[in-house]
């Protein structure tokens, strides 16, 4: 982890944070809470039974104008024009030659298109989208006056059911409606970076801490556990979702990256088309789960794989998994080996510990409703 | 942060407890906070030589992994085995329970190379 620079901005929740004894930590530009109670403790809390992130770091846009919904869908990888009122598209968003700029969650709202990018990626993304956007089309830098409050866990709808003015119940994954968290307007969205079934609420700064208050005070009754960028990171992990900056970035393809689902080739022209059309038959590398044979091994971003003397790919993500208790990675592996049960070694400092090939996600018993992201 | 006052300290953050002859070594509770959840430590065997500021063992966390470093040159005596089974010892209780290996001291005189309680606080920024 590395130092705060003093220059950091603080969330609009960093004085809750502070008050229950959370490490706060830089993070992407923004102090932000690692751990509360304990990273393992919060892990299985969300995956037993209901946590609360503060996700305010993360970026939003709101993408205005005539043909916008057009203009969006040229930049994503994925399908964005014929989405429904409300309706969440996960996506890669890809330079030409289709290194991925950012992944973000594009929501077709009445008012415009509302675009969640990670914060580390804030600046370079509105430049890229705007050099990309038709006269007319508009962005607005919504980041620095918006909260993203997550609730994930099994006990989710148990928690917030009763404190919605309407049903939220209904919701598939990856929708989104406009309604009142315990008093308080939020745009509410069936989404998730854990595995489990959950919500994110996104919230004007104003009315941030009030929210998280109200939300603390309700969920004492449930066991709601505040939940930091440590415990969130495990939770994404065993799911085998790519993290910016660790698992996909400007030198990977969504290709390569198992994120094909979200590729339309069929959809029409966008950016990047035409350099993962030549890849598509011929994808150099591919992302893989990587399981260790000893229990007693744990991968980490940036670990050489090699099948005999030879490298074949790295480590992206490597941690203990809580859920599954042992240590495991992620990573790319030429294509040739990407086929699950392939023998390779990992090394681990220095040390060769042979591993697996496995499929991703590592977890696989999570309460999110539905398969996929999109 | 708690740093007990009778105890010796490295830069690299273990802590050292000489009795008599023999050194009790564990890390502090400094280290175990910046670490988080401890899941593995790797220790020697008994009987293992180790020299001051060299790598004894591995600790590994959830999203780290660090090394440990002899503050201490002699024959390890024990080893706590009871953090292969409960490595959460390291961070619930770094100073007891959390303790990873006992040395019998070669030369008692090396104590001075390393920091007192003061010494360390400043060390690691007066946490």
């Amino acid at each position: 982890m590395s130092a705060a620079t003093g220059t950091e901005k603080k969330t609009a929740l960093y004085d809750k944070h502070v008050a229950l004894g959370a490490r706060m930590v830089p993070f992407a530009g923004y102090m932000m809470p690692l751990s509360y109670s304990g990273q393992i403790a919060e892990h299985n809390a969300v995956r037993n039974k209901v946590g609360i992130f503060d996700l305010s770091h993360m970026g939003e846009f709101m993408i205005t104008g005539a043909g916008a919904i057009e203009a969006v869908d040229r930049l994503l990888t994925n399908r964005f024009v014929g989405s429904k009122p409300f309706q969440a598209v996960y996506s890669p968003m890809c330079l030409d030659n289709g290194g991925i700029v950012d992944d973000l969650i594009a929501y077709n709202l009445p008012d415009g298109i509302y675009v969640v990018v990670n914060a580390s990626n804030i600046d370079k993304d509105a430049r890229w989208i705007q050099e990309h956007l038709p006269a007319g089309v508009h962005l607005g830098n919504l980041s620095d006056h918006t909260s993203l409050i997550a609730i994930q866990g099994p006990a989710t709808l148990e928690f917030l059911a009763p404190i919605m003015d309407q049903p939220i119940a209904h919701l598939h994954t990856y929708t989104s409606v406009r309604a009142q968290v315990a008093g308080i307007d939020a745009l509410v969205s069936r989404t998730g970076y854990t595995g489990e079934d959950g919500y994110e609420l996104y919230v004007a700064n104003a009315h941030a801490p009030e929210l998280w208050d109200r939300l603390i005070g309700v969920g004492q009754n449930i066991g709601l556990t505040p939940i930091g960028l440590a415990a969130r990171d495990t939770l994404r992990f065993e799911m085998g979702y790519c993290l910016y900056g660790n698992d996909i970035d400007e030198t990977t393809t969504p290709l390569e990256a198992g994120l094909l689902w979200t590729v339309k080739f069929d959809k029409g022209d966008f950016v990047g088309r035409s350099a993962l059309w030549e890849q598509k038959d011929n994808v150099p590398r591919r992302m893989v789960g990587l399981r260790p044979d000893g229990e007693r091994s744990i991968p980490r971003h940036g670990n050489p794989v090699r099948v005999g003397e030879r490298q074949v790919g790295h480590v992206t993500s490597g941690t203990f998994a809580p859920s599954l208790g042992m240590g495991l990675g992620m990573g790319y592996v030429e294509s040739g080996l990407s086929r699950p049960r392939t023998q390779v070694t990992i090394d681990v400092r220095g040390k060769d510990v042979p591993a697996a090939v496995t499929v991703l996600p590592f977890y696989t018993y999570g309460s999110r409703p539905g398969r996929r992201k999109a | 942060m708690h740093t007990p006052a009778e105890l010796k300290y490295t830069e690299e953050h273990e802590w050292v407890k000489l009795e008599g002859k023999e050194a009790l070594v564990g890390i502090t509770d400094y280290a175990q906070g910046e670490l988080g959840d401890i899941v593995f430590v790797e220790l020697p065997a008994e009987g293992a030589a180790v020299k001051q500021g060299d790598v004894f063992g591995t600790i590994e966390a959830v999203k780290t992994v660090s090394d440990l470093y002899a503050p201490v040159t002699g024959k390890v005596i024990a080893v706590n085995k009871s953090l292969g089974e409960h490595p959460e010892h390291i961070n619930k209780s770094p100073y007891q329970d959390g303790w990873m290996i006992r040395i019998a001291v070669d030369n008692p005189s090396e104590m001075e190379k390393l920091l007192n309680a003061d010494g360390y606080q400043t060390h690691v920024g007066g946490h």
